[in-house]
Order: structure tokens, then C-alpha cells, then sequence
């Protein structure tokens, strides 16, 4: 009878160990059941994650790309829009040479024609003096056909697009002719447009290494925006006010400053603040596209090294901007 | 008769003496120049009471040719000086206003200097 219940404790003791493994094996296999769907879960989730971030990704690269695409597009703009600014002070700016061109040369044809006469005539003091003159004149129509052609090829580098490397350039040159064309172009677009300038170029500066026609991009901003100010300025003012525009540039150690002052109508103390920022403008509508000074800036600080600040004098009246390149 | 060239280009004067070289040297012209409108005016003030013609560009830094014409011609000096506006633009526009405030003729450039003898003779007669 004992054995017999020993035999049943045993068994009964089996079965309880034999459910509780039962039991532990079905949870443990449910656990990495669940666990195993959770992780599944997760790694969609992450993949689903990871395939937004990747279009994103990808959105935004492609807007970046636009981005440039359309900032090259407006710097391009910017260019043309100033290129056509200057269509007519360069046509002016062409136009005197060539004329001087054409000039002394039917003067040379008649000289030589009188310098014949004086040979016939045994005339020998005439013929020298026929001949300085055709010197002269040979060198002015050199120096005139040149002139034509650095502004043609101003215009050109201008225009061009890419990216420029920096040459030796003679500073005081190209102030001299971006302020030329700049006041030929006011002057032919605008018959009414009256104004004076005063250029006072430091014969100390050496050619240094700059991209010419970005500095001249620069210079040809400024002197217009100092230009169209002063013309402002006289419109509205009826006194004796006489419109100046004064350019200078100045050796200094390591440095060569522009200066580009304007009595002009000067700038608020808010548009101060904004004025080096791409689109603003205070030009009316179709006159300015509110890229010269940004780009200007861009130029400046970016491509050349150097600093440009704006030093307003609106309680005196007008405007000066200084720009400062590294030698 | 004293003729007044009124050009910022500076070899204008070359050009002038050079082409007229003949009527300088026998005297029957006398050229004078002026490279702004100011110039022009105060050369006027110094002259004043002698006969000049006045030859004038245009497009000029400061006082253009234009403004030039209007003040010469309000000043009635006199005599009164013949005023040629000479301009590199040949435009209607141009030539109106410059006929409007006096100009006694109106010049393109490149001058054309065989017609500017002619004119300028006729003027000396």
C-alpha cells in the first residue's frame, strides 16, 4: 500500500514538473514569438524611417541643386541687367574713339598730301614739321583704337560667365573706366541727369592680383547707385545744390582702399542695416534688382580677401563706401 | 573772330590744330579750347564783348553742352556768340532741344571737318 502511494506521488510530482516545463516552454516560445514580431516591428519601422530620411534626403539635394541652379541664374541676371545698364555709356565710350580714329586719320591722308607738295617744293622744314604731325597722329590712333578695345573687351569680361582668376590689373584704370561708362550711361539713358564727378586716383598703386571685371562689377555698382542718388537728390531740391560724386583710391601698407562718396540722398539707419542683403532694394520697381550690393559684398569679401563698409552721412547728407583690398 | 572748342576730350585740340593748321598760321582763325562747361563760361566772362563762336560738345562731367547753350544765351552777351552743338548722338530729340534754347547749328560726330570749314568760313565773311 506505502509503494503504491509512493508510486502515485511520484507520478503526480512527473506531471507537475512535466506541466511546469510544458509551461516554461510555451512561454519562452511565446516570449520569442513576441519578441521576434516586435523586433520585425521595429526593423520596419526603422526601414520605413530610414526610406523618408532617404527621400528627403533626396528632395532636399535636389532643391539645394536647384537653388544653385537659380542663384547662378540670378548672378547671371544681375550681370545682363548691368550689362544693359552700360549698353549706352559704352556705346558712347566706343563711339569717341572711333570717332578720334576716323579723324586723324583722313587728317594723316590730307597731311601726306600736303607733305608731297612740300617735297616738290624742296620745302624741307614743312615736310619735318608734316611728319611730327603724323607721328603724332599715328600714336593718337593707336592710343584711340586701344582704348576702344579694352572697353570692348571690359564688356566681354563683363559679361563672361564662369569662374575668373585673378590677374595683375591696374586699379586706377579700371575706376577710371567703370566711373566713365557708368556717367555715359546715366547720361544717355536719362537726358535730364546732371551731376559732377571728382576722381582722385593714387599714382602709388602698383598692378596687383585681382579678377578685373568683378572689381569693376563692383565699382560699376556703386558709382551707378551714387549717380542715380545724387540725380534723386537734385530732382527734389530746388536750392543751389550742385550733385557730386567723388572717387578715390589710396596706397595704404598693405592695402589699397576705393572710396566712393556721394553727396546724395544718404540711406536710413533701417535701410542701412539691410542694404548689403540679396533683393532689397529702394530703386523703383524695374530699376534695380536688388543684387548689385550683395553680390558686390559677395565679391569683396569673398573672392578678393577685402572688406567693404558703408559709412552713412544722412545728417550731412549722402553716402560713402569703402572698400578695402589686400595688397 | 576767336572760335571756343568746348570738348572734354583733350586731343580734340590736337585735332583742331592740326586740320585748321593753314588758317592758324595765316591768321585768319584763332581756336581757343575749354574742357567743361564751367571752363567755357569763365573763358566767356573774359571775353566778354568780343565775337566767338562757340563750338560745343554735349556729353560732358559737370555743365553739359546743352546747359552751356542756355546759360550763354540768357547771359545776351554781346555781341551774341554763334553757338554749334556738336554731340556724338544725332538724335531728333537732341537736335530739337538744342534748337530750342538757340543753338545756331547742330553737329555729329565724326565731324565731318571740310562741311565745319564751310560753316566756319561763312561765319568770318
Amino acid at each position: 500500500m506505502q509503494v503504491n502511494s509512493s508510486n502515485e506521488t511520484n507520478y503526480i510530482v512527473f506531471i507537475i514538473a512535466a506541466l511546469v516545463v510544458l509551461i516554461l516552454l510555451v512561454g519562452f516560445i511565446l516570449y520569442f514569438v513576441v519578441s521576434y514580431r516586435s523586433k520585425q516591428k521595429d526593423y520596419q519601422l526603422l526601414e520605413d524611417q530610414k526610406k523618408k530620411i532617404d527621400e528627403q534626403k533626396h528632395i532636399l539635394e535636389k532643391t539645394l541643386e536647384e537653388l544653385r541652379a537659380t542663384q547662378q541664374q540670378l548672378i547671371h541676371a544681375e550681370k545682363m541687367a548691368s550689362l544693359g545698364e552700360l549698353t549706352a555709356g559704352i556705346a558712347h565710350e566706343i563711339q569717341n574713339p572711333l570717332n578720334f580714329v576716323t579723324n586723324f586719320s583722313e587728317l594723316s591722308t590730307e597731311l601726306i598730301s600736303e607733305m608731297k607738295t612740300a617735297v616738290e617744293h624742296h620745302e624741307l622744314n614743312e615736310v619735318l614739321s608734316l611728319a611730327d604731325d603724323l607721328a603724332l597722329n599715328m600714336e593718337k590712333i593707336n592710343f584711340h583704337g586701344q582704348r576702344a578695345g579694352s572697353i570692348v573687351k571690359g564688356m566681354l569680361q563683363h559679361s563672361r560667365s564662369g569662374t575668373p582668376q585673378k590677374e595683375l590689373s591696374d586699379v586706377n584704370r579700371l575706376v577710371d573706366e567703370y566711373v566713365r561708362l557708368s556717367y555715359h550711361g546715366m547720361r544717355a539713358k536719362d537726358k535730364t541727369f546732371n551731376a559732377s564727378y571728382d576722381l582722385n586716383l593714387d599714382p602709388e598703386i602698383q598692378p596687383f592680383p585681382i579678377i578685373p571685371q568683378e572689381i569693376g562689377r563692383v565699382i560699376l555698382n556703386l558709382v551707378t547707385n551714387a549717380f542715380f542718388s545724387v540725380n534723386e537728390k537734385r530732382k527734389r531740391t530746388f536750392e543751389n545744390y550742385q550733385p557730386l560724386v567723388k572717387i578715390s583710391t589710396q596706397k595704404k601698407e598693405q592695402e589699397v582702399i576705393i572710396t566712393i562718396e556721394d553727396n546724395g540722398e544718404g540711406i536710413s539707419d533701417e535701410n542701412a542695416s539691410k542694404i548689403f542683403q540679396p533683393f532689397f532694394t529702394t530703386k523703383p520697381s524695374g530699376q534695380g534688382t536688388g543684387l548689385g550690393l550683395s553680390i558686390s559684398y559677395e565679391i569683396i569679401t569673398q573672392g578678393h580677401q577685402g572688406k567693404i563698409e558703408l559709412n552713412n552721412h544722412l545728417n550731412q547728407g549722402g553716402t560713402s563706401f569703402t572698400i578695402s583690398l589686400p595688397l | 573772330m576767336k572760335i571756343l572748342v568746348v570738348d572734354d576730350e583733350t586731343d580734340i585740340k590736337t585735332l583742331f590744330e592740326q586740320r585748321f593748321r593753314k588758317e592758324i598760321k595765316e591768321g585768319i582763325m584763332r581756336f581757343d579750347f575749354a574742357y567743361s562747361g564751367e571752363e567755357a563760361i569763365q573763358y566767356m566772362q573774359r571775353n566778354n564783348h568780343e565775337a566767338v563762336l562757340i563750338l560745343s560738345d554735349i556729353n560732358m562731367p559737370g555743365m553739359s553742352g546743352l546747359e552751356l547753350l542756355e546759360k550763354i544765351k540768357k547771359e545776351q552777351y554781346v555781341p551774341p556768340p554763334v553757338v554749334m552743338i556738336i554731340t556724338a548722338y544725332g538724335d531728333e530729340e537732341t537736335k530739337h532741344k538744342a534748337e530750342s534754347l538757340g543753338a545756331d547749328d547742330f553737329l555729329t560726330k565724326p565731324l565731318n571737318f571740310a562741311s565745319l570749314k564751310d560753316k566756319l568760313k561763312s561765319n568770318f565773311i
